[in-house]
């Protein structure tokens, strides 16, 4: 995800140390979250991510807007940015243009990301920087008490819309695929820890913004929402490729496969909007298109050079 | 050619040296349709007049639209230049000359009372026979109307000149113009043409010789033809000048700071400064990132800031509002932020192009819940420049977000000011990110001063996660009444003890006191004090004092205050007249400098404020100050 040292941007590198990283280096706080959320097991995942990778916790950023889901960076030793809701992107934007040197995450619930957040994530996708974006799509609003998102199935009823939510669901998925300069989308589900966790190893690995939506349940609000799926696997189907997600300790179990290439932008569109079926894999992935952070990495210069450019500046408004 | 009608000579009598006539200082304008480029004949003037040793002041006259309809009166666009033998603060009372490219533009100029009983207009004639007979009689009517005053009107057949050299006039009469006024106030054609390269460095050469054929043409016509030029002596600084306008100081000033990250959205009138930075931001080691919105520029600004170096964004009225939760968030988690608001006419989206000083409150207040922050206002365009410098460092020491108050007039207006000597103090230090000892707080404040070392991510031990939620010194989420309690004390704190470190404002008048003070801020500085200054001059008992600190409010005001008899902000912003319908002292709403002074000196505080959408007349404030004088003890 990154490819910088605090040397790239000028300031004085950290003292190195060759310590092996352990859970409990990552592990913060007991999370706070409801017994049986989602949440849970998506921060284990991640916990678990940053072991494997040996991510130096102080050159590692969650950030995160409002909302359940937003609460994640509390409960890590990291760094970590809890914002105001809706925000998450714009903050992480200034932050990884600031500071490619950071490993910076994404986290992020519907409401947050695809509601009141949506301008930001559109144009995040086209930004294209170098992060890991989590969509935690629990398709409720949970913190201020069940109303409806912009993913809550039509018909489901809320405290917002008690006879049933009026329309068919925002579909992040076939939003992010119609959006220029995509280069990551992937989805996985809360309650199948290997694909999350093998979903999340292939993000962090990507070069330009990984963006995964995590299916996830609400214990309180949507629990009946992937009972079925839960229940029984074969309504699930696993999108598998070498240059995709491949979890072989789940073949026995998921049985419904299908090989799709992710450079195959349209073959992930067709998959994408067909919503009979549950599909869980990477649907996109090119590491190829521009990344706006790198595009814009300015060569840092010193204050006696600045003093130089500047004189020069004021020269063309001398008197 | 078309002989002035002001032109007794004929073509046969040699022709006569013109009269000089010396003044002091002169203010002219050049109006045209938006689009055919007053601006830039404008603008280059007042450019070569502050090099050549005047003292100048530039206001620039725009519709809202790109290209409004031509030939109406709405449509005016150009320039007003106020040039002296010395240093100019404001843009005066009225024009002495008008360059008009109709007479409609002119109509304008003449109804709204910019223009001096006596003013010499000069103006495109090619209307006066145009082959449209609407066009004719609008003319005709229009000089009719222009004829109640005493204007000496010269008919310049500016089209019909331009056409020798140039097929498309529309394009080339703003040069034409230009040679008529270098002539007229006799500047260097030479520091002309080096102007005129530079305005147009990102055009072909052939540009540049056509325009400069082209003021050359303006030139030689005015010898032709007129017979007064007009001198203001110049005077030559024993330090080193430069000439520019406020957006561009606030981008030189970010430069100077070392700040390296803008976001910002695009919108009137602090565009500019992004337009500078864009060009040479990334030479300074700088990023200028345009984002999706206004409130996303706050968001990339906050990330930025938190990360590294102080970062910065600008925006007006419009813009502040939608960053308003923003704000809060870096006000909340003491990210050090620098917001600079060039204020436009309010409320919604209002004068986009024009001046006012109406976001005194909302830059002070606008936020739920007790967000203290610094304001700041710079006056002239000299203190543009500093005010950013002065933005950042305060951000980064007292890890808040500071916000510089600028407006329309300061971001196009032009003055020369002593060029800074720079000094690498001034720059933000490279982020430092030691390892940290264990066990740090994120915000270990100091119980007296609310102050607390800043923690960049990078550095070893620091980790902690920022968060808007309310929270202890070691940034968990804490809703106890205690911390809460606390925390709104240590950020409210910072305030208190920079307002301690503030000197008392100077007087400018009579520091022992009078008959009235006038307190003001922001750009109105020159015209207020030019207007103390008359009055003084007539024997009138007023002083002046002028707040560059919005938030905390300098020290010492209450003392002075209670100096004076009466005491009355001068403001463009909306104030009822005590002699309004409905209107009494409970109900009146006030200039909002006076709302806050009364608020937290408990002295009677008086105002006297315009919204006219346009920067307010030296003249209006001394006919105010004579009327607040009389009226002492009135409301």
């Amino acid at each position: 995800m990154t490819d910088f040292s605090c040397a790239d941007f000028g300031c004085a590198p950290p003292v190195e140390d060759d310590r092996e990283y352990v859970l409990g280096d990552y592990e913060g706080p007991v999370a706070r979250w409801c017994p049986g959320c989602g949440d849970h097991s998506i921060l284990t995942a991640v916990e678990k991510l940053l072991v494997a990778e040996q991510l130096k916790p102080e050159q590692t950023m969650f950030v995160s807007g409002i909302g359940c889901s937003s609460r994640f960076p509390h409960y890590l030793k990291t760094y970590g940015f809890h914002g105001i809701h809706g925000r998450a992107l714009p903050v992480a934007t200034g932050i990884k243009l600031h500071r490619p040197d950071l490993n910076v995450f994404v986290v992020m619930g519907d409401g947050d990301c695809c509601s009141i957040g949506a301008a930001h994530w559109v144009h995040a996708i086209r930004y294209n920087m170098n992060m890991v974006a989590m969509l935690l799509d629990n398709s409720i609003y949970g913190l201020t008490k069940k109303q409806t998102s912009p993913t809550t199935p039509q018909g489901f009823k809320t405290n917002t819309q008690p006879y049933g939510s009026f329309l068919p669901p925002l579909n992040p998925l076939t939003t992010m695929l119609g959006t220029t300069n995509v280069s990551f989308v992937a989805q996985t589900a809360e309650w199948i820890p290997a694909h999350l966790y093998a979903t999340l190893k292939a993000a962090y690995h990507h070069r330009g913004l990984a963006f995964v939506r995590v299916l996830q349940r609400c214990p309180m609000y949507t629990v009946s929402l992937y009972e079925q799926a839960v229940k029984n696997p074969s309504l699930i189907e696993m999108l598998v490729h070498d240059d995709g997600v491949l979890t072989p300790e789940l073949d026995a179990i998921y049985r419904e496969r299908r090989t799709h290439d992710p450079s195959d932008i349209n073959a992930a569109r067709q998959l994408a909007d067909d919503t009979d079926r549950i599909r869980l894999g990477v649907f996109f992935r090119d590491e190829h298109r521009p990344c706006y952070d790198e595009i814009r990495r300015p060569t840092k210069i010193t204050a006696s050079e600045r003093i130089a450019l500047l004189n020069k500046e004021l020269d063309r408004y001398a008197v | 050619m078309a002989v002035p009608t002001a032109m007794l000579a004929d073509d046969t009598t040699a022709i006569p040296l013109p009269s000089v006539i010396q003044l002091a200082e002169h203010t002219l304008e050049i109006v045209s349709d938006s689009g055919e480029g007053a601006q830039k004949c404008g603008q280059i003037f007042g450019s070569v007049s502050a090099k050549m040793g005047n003292g100048v002041w530039t206001v620039e006259i725009i519709p809202a639209e790109i290209q409004p309809p031509p030939r109406t009166p709405e449509g005016a666009s150009g320039n007003r230049i106020r040039i002296g033998s010395r240093a100019v603060t404001n843009w005066g009372d009225q024009v002495q000359l008008v360059v008009a490219f109709n007479e409609q533009v002119l109509l304008s100029r003449h109804r709204i009372g910019a223009l001096a009983d006596n003013a010499i207009i000069l103006v495109e004639n090619l209307w006066a026979t145009h082959p449209n007979p609407d066009i004719q009689k609008a003319w005709q009517q229009a000089l009719g109307e222009l004829a109640t005053r005493r204007y000496r009107i010269i008919e310049v057949p500016m089209e019909e000149q331009c056409l020798t050299i140039d097929e498309n006039p529309r394009k080339g009469k703003n040069m034409f113009a230009l040679g008529l006024l270098a002539y007229i106030y006799d500047r260097s054609l030479a520091r002309i043409e080096d102007q005129i390269a530079y305005t147009f460095r990102k055009k072909s050469e052939e540009v540049y010789q056509r325009n400069v054929a082209l003021l050359h043409l303006g030139y030689d016509w005015a010898t032709a033809n007129l017979d007064f030029r007009i001198e203001v002596a110049t005077s030559t600084s024993d330090k080193p000048l430069v000439v520019m306008n406020g957006n561009e100081a606030l981008a030189l000033g970010a430069l100077a700071s070392g700040m390296e990250l803008c976001a910002m959205y695009p919108i009137t009138p602090a565009t500019s400064v992004s337009h500078f930075l864009a060009e040479v931001f990334e030479k300074f080691g700088g990023i200028l990132h345009q984002a999706e919105d206004e409130i996303a520029a706050a968001g990339v600004a906050i990330g930025a800031s938190y990360a590294g170096k102080v970062a910065f964004t600008v925006t007006s009225g419009p813009g502040l509002a939608l960053k308003t939760e923003f704000i809060g968030l870096a006000v909340m988690t003491e990210t050090p932020l620098v917001v600079i608001d060039v204020q436009r006419g309010g409320p919604s989206t209002g004068l986009p192009t024009k001046v006012e000083q109406s976001d005194l409150l909302a830059a002070l207040f606008a936020q739920p819940g007790d967000a203290p922050r610094i304001v700041i206002a710079p006056s002239t365009i000299e203190e543009c420049f500093h005010s950013v410098i002065t933005a950042r460092r305060l951000a980064e020491v007292f890890r808040t977000v500071v916000m510089v108050l600028s407006d329309a007039n300061l971001a196009t207006g032009v003055q020369p000011f002593p060029r800074p000597e720079l000094l690498a103090e001034w720059q933000a230090s490279e982020p430092d990110l030691a390892p940290l000892p264990p066990d740090t707080r994120p915000y270990e404040w100091n119980s007296r001063t609310g102050l607390s070392p800043r923690i960049l991510p990078g550095q070893p031990n620091g980790m902690f996660t920022v968060t808007g939620l309310a929270h202890d010194e070691r940034s968990k989420v804490a809703y106890g009444s205690g911390v809460h309690q606390r925390s709104s004390a240590m950020r409210s704190r910072k305030l208190a003890v920079l307002q301690q470190m503030l000197t008392p404002p100077v007087i400018n008048g009579d520091p022992d006191g009078g008959d009235l003070l006038i307190v003001g801020w922001g750009s109105t500085r020159g015209a207020i004090e030019e207007a103390v200054d008359r009055a003084r001059a007539k024997g009138q008992s007023v002083s002046s004092l002028h707040l560059t600190f919005l938030s905390p409010l300098e020290p010492g005001l209450t003392a002075i205050f209670k100096r004076f008899k009466k005491v009355a902000t001068v403001e463009i912003n909306y104030s009822d007249e005590p002699t309004d319908p409905f209107i009494t002292p409970e109900n009146r709403r006030r200039g909002q400098l006076a709302w806050l002074l009364r608020a937290e000196t408990l002295v009677d505080v008086d105002c006297w404020t315009r919204v006219p959408g346009e920067p307010l007349r030296p003249g209006a404030i001394a006919e105010a100050i004579t009327r607040l004088i009389d009226n002492e003890g009135g409301m």
